[in-house]
């Protein structure tokens, strides 16, 4: 038992958290709200030369063949940038899933970032970026399917966060080519994915509300010194501390694929969920007026947080898949 | 990371819960807050000590095994676990023992810590008084130097194990012109000390759980002194560190709770509450968030990193999922849930009640949950005191 990440995969994380704050600024994610593609222009293949985007796919395929315990910590930064990129249906639950099947056509253009890899399930059944996607994988009747996304009829269902492209898909019996890998770690791979983002997204919800509170002033003095303000931010950042080791714990349940794995990783995204809720609901109604505008950036962390604490199944559908394992 | 454990650390696990199987009490002791029931408690002391099982986690020459961090986090899940008396040494082993292992003299472990794992000595807490509750630094009880003796005059109050303690852990106030946190001094006084009287308090539940005492020149030598003169703020913080943060509650006793209510939920003795359903699996999923953090910090402690205030986040989680677990529990029981050991009709003998009432002061020992929530967000999120 030794429950640490190894100077490695500390210094990609620290390193892509550097990278992100230039790269990814609240300002680059204003663009995507705005543009056709809903996407940071450029940042895809920025992230694929520094190796993100391929990571879970084999080296002979043009990735870094690394896996779940490597990737938790920079999904984490991925939230915490709010990333509108489709990094979760990408990297973590694609990729695997074409080299498990032996894809090696499009996993090789999906490692290098060349072509982009959607996913949907019935946990997540809308296509995030669809039209933009070169391929699409499926879950249907309890198997997944590939086919490219051209071939396939789909409608635009805006979303309250302006860079979420959804499109809900009209998939006609037998379409796209079966893919001969295991749809439920697909599934559990995407929730852990997107409980890390929940966490990074609470961290920086956290982070900018005490930078917020430490200089706004009422009655002569910061509001950061009231109690109530405090124990709000103290309350969130005692769920984000709960919530993050059992992610990585999940992580770890992914990698070595336990037969608790589906249980540990509904247990991450129950804590992490619950956390991003709180961080969100704590930190509009510390910020008060000014976090309620448009204008003011909060509001883009505010409305991924609301839409990654529901995707990929919410604290509620997590919660009973733990039950019905404990046979409760 | 590899959270598998070790072959050592399975070996240790059927090791600890063998032993534990085959020499568990017949049948369940007195409260240890009752006169018979103290001594009982303290027998089973003795019965872990001889099997080299009291303290696990110290150096063999203190009675301990040596065994690693992970290892005792592994003895406190088997011990609560398998249902064994709980340890009315708690006081003394799981806070004032680091701090004797921090600033101990060599004569004072040598003493102390051996006495302390066997039950020979049982410490209660004298640190509350009267005008000092989360408030500590307001501490009046005075100690004056007087040749190679303290001479001590106050009252301290809610003294854990008072009644029936052996021994004190105290904070004093040995410069009688300082104020707050200066001028503290730590010291170690015996309860049969002549000027010393214990009067028991009856607790939430009517035990005599914890003590008024009272000082009226009461001399106690100066070798008692735990760590040096005037710095008894900094040696009562190491052991406020503790009782936040890893030794006073490891998660095995959460975990082992969190089990017998998934067992309760979906056993025949209770009727079927879809209601309470989310409220189960919720306290099985913190139970098991605890367990991970602590087997992280537990890494970064092994790995030369210390705890700080992050301890803060333990105490108020553990406490918090404690009174949700129990009160879950009596809800699940229905009108069965308000009778108490006595009553036929009682739900596990009463064990549910007696805990609920029990986790009701955690909230409150140790810092109550309000001030540990005020040093998290100073402290640990760095908000402005003022």
């Amino acid at each position: 038992m030794h429950f640490a990440f190894t100077e490695d995969q500390l210094l990609f994380k620290e390193g892509l958290r550097e990278f992100l704050a230039g790269e990814c600024t609240a300002a680059d994610v204003r663009v995507a709200w705005e543009n056709e593609a809903g996407r940071v222009p450029g940042l895809w293949n920025k992230l694929a030369e520094l190796g993100v985007v391929g990571l879970t796919a084999p080296e002979s395929a043009g990735g870094m063949g690394l896996g779940e315990i490597d990737l938790v910590g920079l999904m984490e930064e991925m939230g915490r940038a709010a990333v509108p990129e489709p990094i979760i249906e990408h990297t973590s639950v694609a990729i695997p899933a074409l080299a498990e099947a032996g894809k090696t056509e499009v996993l090789a253009a999906a490692a290098i970032g060349e072509a982009t890899v959607t996913v949907v399930n019935p946990r997540a059944p809308y296509a995030l970026h669809g039209a933009d996607a070169d391929w699409i994988i499926v879950e249907i009747d309890g198997e997944l399917r590939l086919g490219a996304s051209d071939s396939l009829p789909m409608e635009h269902q805006p979303a309250l966060d302006g860079s979420r492209r959804l499109y809900r898909l009209d998939v006609p019996r037998g379409w796209g080519e079966p893919l001969d890998a295991n749809p439920a770690l697909a599934f559990d791979r995407g929730a852990l994915a997107t409980a890390s983002q929940c966490v990074g997204l609470a961290r920086h919800l956290i982070e900018t509300t005490v930078a917020y509170v430490s200089y706004r002033h009422q009655f002569g003095k910061p509001v950061g010194t009231y109690q109530a303000v405090k124990h709000h931010l103290a309350n969130a950042a005692m769920a984000v501390e709960f919530a993050a080791p059992v992610v990585a714990y999940a992580s770890w349940a992914c990698a070595n694929n336990v037969p608790e794995r589906s249980r540990e990783v509904s247990m991450a995204k129950v804590l992490a969920s619950d956390a991003v809720d709180l961080a969100a609901e704590h930190a509009l109604q510390c910020h008060g007026a000014i976090g309620y505008t448009y204008e003011y950036d909060l509001q883009l962390w505010l409305k991924r947080a609301w839409a990654l604490s529901a995707a990929w199944g919410d604290a509620g559908w997590h919660r009973d898949r733990v039950g019905r394992a404990l046979g409760i | 990371m590899d959270l598998a454990f070790t072959e050592d650390e399975l070996a240790f696990r059927s090791e600890i819960r063998t032993w534990l199987q085959n020499n568990k009490p017949e049948s369940p002791l007195k409260s240890m807050d009752t006169p018979d029931g103290f001594e009982e408690h303290r027998e089973w002391e003795k019965v872990l000590f001889d099997a080299g099982w009291s303290v696990p986690h110290w150096p063999a020459k203190y009675g301990g095994r040596d065994c690693t961090l992970n290892e005792w986090l592994i003895y406190e899940e088997e011990y609560y676990a398998s249902g064994v008396p709980g340890r009315v040494s708690s006081n003394g082993i799981s806070l004032l023992a680091p701090t004797i292992f921090e600033f101990g003299t060599e004569e004072q472990k040598d003493f102390f810590l051996p006495r302390m794992a066997s039950g020979e000595h049982i410490w209660g807490q004298g640190w509350s008084e009267p005008d000092a509750g989360s408030d500590l630094a307001a501490i009046k009880t005075k100690a004056v130097r007087d040749g190679d003796e303290f001479v001590l005059n106050g009252q301290k109050t809610w003294c854990s194990r008072g009644a029936f303690a052996d021994w004190i852990f105290c904070i004093v106030r040995t410069d009688p012109d300082s104020e707050r946190h200066a001028g503290l001094s730590y010291l170690l006084v015996p309860a049969d000390t002549d000027g010393l009287e214990a009067r028991p308090i009856g607790r939430l539940d009517g035990e005599p759980g914890f003590a008024e005492l009272f000082f009226t020149d009461a001399r106690v030598n100066a070798r008692h002194l735990l760590g040096g003169e005037g710095e008894g703020w900094a040696v009562a913080m190491a052991t406020a560190g503790s009782e936040r943060g890893l030794n006073l509650r490891a998660p095995g006793r959460f975990v082992a709770v969190a089990d017998r209510l998934r067992e309760l939920v979906a056993g025949p003795e209770v009727q079927p509450r879809a209601d309470l359903r989310g409220d189960v699996i919720d306290s099985w999923i913190r139970a098991q968030a605890y367990r991970w953090l602590t087997f992280e910090t537990a890494t970064r402690l092994n790995d030369g990193a210390a705890i700080g205030s992050e301890a803060s986040y333990m105490k108020v989680f553990w406490s918090e999922l404690d009174v949700h677990m129990y009160a879950t529990a009596l809800r699940l029981a229905g009108a069965q849930g308000e009778l108490i050991a006595d009553a036929s009709d009682v739900l596990d003998d009463g064990s549910w009640m007696d805990g609920y009432v029990f986790s009701l002061s955690g909230k409150i020992y140790a810092g109550t949950n309000e001030i540990q929530r005020n040093i998290i967000a100073e402290r640990v999120l760095g908000l402005p005191r003022r």
